[in-house]
């Protein structure tokens, strides 16, 4: 079972705000003593998923948590938007897929750069996007 | 609008990235450089990476399409300084940065700077000598 043990939000209206969130990130990470590699790959997803949700839904809400299951504490980043959502959830988890002009490495790259995955959209309404990443994971 | 410095050092422009970037920042760097290299006809260019400890697919794609672009106008480019953690990531995140070249700090990048830079020279005095041949 997942316990959440503190929260946090930060709202994302601009690309700036993408620097808030790293350092509160950041911040979170420290204070449960993950290390340096885990936190630089949570960050780096958090700012892979910061960027759609800027690029495709003009922003939204970041819940940050810190969450504990048995003996393993972890930090889990929930990104709320209400944008266009996402036609085909498969087809957007595929290395390489855009239908901007990126890389196509957003969605699959930070599922790989993190423990726990899990998406959630529905067309027109918004997208919901959960990562957990663990201290020793 | 912020901006990331760009220094000429004699043939060659460095670039030491001190602050957090966003895309924004990251954009106008690369259109600078690539407008420097042309306004000082540089050979070469250094990117110090030391202080930045995120690199995502965007500023990771900025830095090939730089290494790209200078060597399309005649520059070679060296991005030295990366942290471990950020190696790690961006290998694991797919983007292995295919095509940039790498230094481990800024010493070493410089002396690669220029030792392609005086191997381009050779080249060209090579094809001279054949042709008077």
């Amino acid at each position: 079972m997942i316990v959440i043990l503190n929260k946090d939000a930060v709202s994302i209206t601009r690309e700036q705000d993408t620097i808030l969130l790293r350092n509160r990130v950041k911040e979170w990470a420290t204070k449960i003593g993950m290390g340096l590699v885990n936190q630089t790959k949570l960050i780096t997803a958090a700012s892979e998923l910061v960027r759609n949700m800027l690029k495709y839904a003009r922003g939204g809400v970041v819940n940050i948590e810190i969450v504990s299951k048995g003996r393993e504490n972890g930090v889990r980043l929930i990104f709320i938007d209400k944008g266009p959502g996402i036609h085909d959830i498969n087809l957007a988890m595929r290395d390489g897929y855009t239908t901007g002009r990126s890389l196509g490495l957003g969605l699959p790259g930070a599922r790989r750069l993190v423990n726990e995955f899990e998406i959630q959209s529905v067309v027109n309404e918004g997208t919901t996007i959960s990562i957990t990443k663990w201290k020793n994971g | 609008m912020d901006r990331i410095p760009i220094l000429k050092m004699g043939d060659f422009l460095l670039v030491t990235i001190q602050v957090d970037l966003y895309d924004q920042l990251a954009e106008t760097l690369e259109s600078d450089l690539v407008q420097m290299v042309r306004k000082y006809n540089s050979k070469g260019v250094l990117i110090d990476i030391s202080a930045v400890s995120i690199i995502d697919s965007f500023m990771g794609r900025i830095l090939g399409n730089i290494s790209t672009m200078s060597k399309i106008m005649d520059a070679e480019t060296v991005v030295v300084g990366m942290q471990p953690a950020v190696a790690i990531t961006l290998v694991e995140l797919g983007l292995p940065l295919k095509g940039i070249h790498c230094a481990l700090n800024v010493e070493r990048g410089m002396e690669l700077l220029r030792s392609k830079i005086t191997l381009d020279i050779q080249d060209d005095d090579d094809y001279d000598d054949s042709d008077t041949e």
